[in-house]
């Protein structure tokens, strides 16, 4: 469906390896079945991202966490291409917990600094509202009158302040860079 | 029967987009004797900034689970994504000491400290295992016998397995069967248990809406006259974005996509405004006209 554009001639460079980046990741609740794969691709074939997306590939992402591939790994679009749908994990021969080793290279890219748009949005709106959407005052009016109960209304102070505690404020609007 | 009082957890997707999912399971919930108590200080569950921030995930989940401990009530939830983030931090903080220890170090600043008194289920389960297949029966009326649909669970009401694990993700049953509770003929069609893509929508919408698209395609092969579900996220993608797939793509699928509490309610004798059918975005009215006949 898409076509690739003619790739210009250009110096190939070796990949970077970080060696010490298998144990950034095993350090990681869940991260430590990194090395448990076996490079089977069970999870490539179970992944429903992976019938659409040109780039996305469970195994291929985890063999090269393995090797130290740090930057091919966290930069760009790809690694956030995960539905979190799970069926890698239930499917994995080796009990490799493959989404949350997924999720933990994630994390580690907002560490390093790449932080899609979206969960910025997400987290500034939770940490000033308590929801991960803004909610129009018009929904609430609506509920009214549709004989729903109020919404929550949560502490918004209080979870200002978790946030805060938790080292989320990297993900908030008003911090970006 | 015990009596059955859940703390009800509304999560964001259902007050901000899908308002039918819970005008219909209240009024369901109503008719079964269920009593859902409201959480006032609630927040959002914490599944959306997991994949980039899981301590910050931690950390407003068992806010919740801590309040509803403070009421003394399991926790009861419309959303699959809520109901499986509640429950794996549930069980991570009671059978994890080292994050527990660390999670209620993040909750003394709030002046909360998990126990692990509570349970979380979702509304499926709720039905299931503690409301049951006999009760839900003596509250049909009008059996909704000419209809077939199908259904789509959505992954995370089974999945992860060892977090949810009351049905098998693969080839799932319970919620069939609560379909057919209600007389219509629950069909099965290609990859049933396959995602939806509503995660990814922000990132890539190409490959999120030819998922839903696929599905579509899967279950108006099988001649289902109306989809079911029970996420809000799910219901989004077959409803909402129904049409801007039908544009896309250049198909016509018009199949309308119902709360399962929507179609259950309607076997219970309710009316289709009662159950707020007229938010539905695919005009639903052809399967009104099936269940009349």
């Amino acid at each position: 469906m898409t076509e690739k554009p003619a790739e210009t001639s250009k110096n190939v460079k070796p990949a970077r390896v970080d060696a010490s980046f298998k144990h950034e990741v095993m350090k990681e609740h869940d991260g430590e079945t990194l090395m448990k794969c076996f490079q089977c691709g069970t999870c490539t074939s179970s992944c429903p991202t992976a019938r659409f997306s040109d780039s996305y590939r469970p195994r291929t992402v985890l063999r090269m966490a393995q090797l130290g591939l740090k930057k091919k790994v966290l930069e760009g679009n790809t690694l956030w291409l995960c539905t979190a749908c799970f069926t890698c994990t239930d499917r994995c021969p080796q009990n490799v917990e493959v989404a949350n080793v997924l999720r933990v290279l994630r994390n580690l890219a907002v560490k390093n600094g790449m932080v899609p748009i979206i969960y910025r949005e997400l987290a500034s709106s939770i940490n000033d509202t308590g929801y991960a959407y803004r909610i129009p005052e018009l929904r609430h009016k609506k509920r009214e009158e549709s004989g729903l109960p109020c919404l929550p209304k949560p502490n918004v102070a209080d979870i200002a302040k978790l946030v805060k505690k938790v080292g989320g404020s990297k993900l908030l609007n008003k911090e970006a860079t | 029967m015990a009596e059955l009082k859940y703390a009800f957890f509304p999560g964001c997707t259902v007050p901000y987009r899908e308002s039918s999912y819970e005008i219909s399971a209240r009024k369901v919930f109503t008719r079964l004797g269920v009593e859902l108590v409201e959480m006032p200080d609630a927040n959002c569950c914490g599944l959306p900034v997991d994949p980039a921030d899981h301590e910050l995930m931690l950390a407003l989940s068992a806010r919740n689970l801590c309040l509803a401990e403070k009421m003394n009530l399991n926790i009861i939830t419309l959303c699959t994504g809520c109901a499986t983030t509640l429950r794996k931090v549930n069980k991570m903080m009671k059978t994890d000491k080292m994050i527990r220890e660390k999670v209620n170090g993040y909750l003394k600043e709030v002046g909360m400290e998990f126990k692990g008194t509570i349970e979380v289920k979702h509304l499926v389960q709720v039905l299931n295992e503690d409301v049951g297949f006999d009760k839900i029966k003596d509250t049909i009326q009008k059996p909704l016998t000419p209809l077939k649909v199908a259904e789509h669970g959505g992954c995370h009401l089974l999945r992860p397995m060892k977090i949810m694990g009351w049905d098998n993700p693969e080839d799932p049953k319970i919620l069939k069967n609560l379909i057919e509770l209600t007389g219509a003929k629950c069909l099965d069609y290609i990859d049933e248990p396959e995602c939806c893509g509503y995660t990814v929508i922000a990132i890539d919408d190409n490959v999120a809406l030819n998922l839903t698209r696929e599905k579509l395609d899967h279950i108006r092969e099988v001649g289902a006259e109306a989809l079911i579900t029970v996420c809000p996220s799910c219901h989004l993608m077959f409803d909402v974005n129904q049409s801007r797939i039908e544009r896309i793509f250049n198909e016509k699928f018009c199949i309308p996509v119902l709360h399962y509490t929507q179609l259950l309610g309607l076997a219970m004798g309710m009316t289709p405004d009662e159950l707020a059918f007229k938010e539905l975005r695919v005009d639903p009215s052809r399967i009104l006209e099936i269940v009349k006949k």
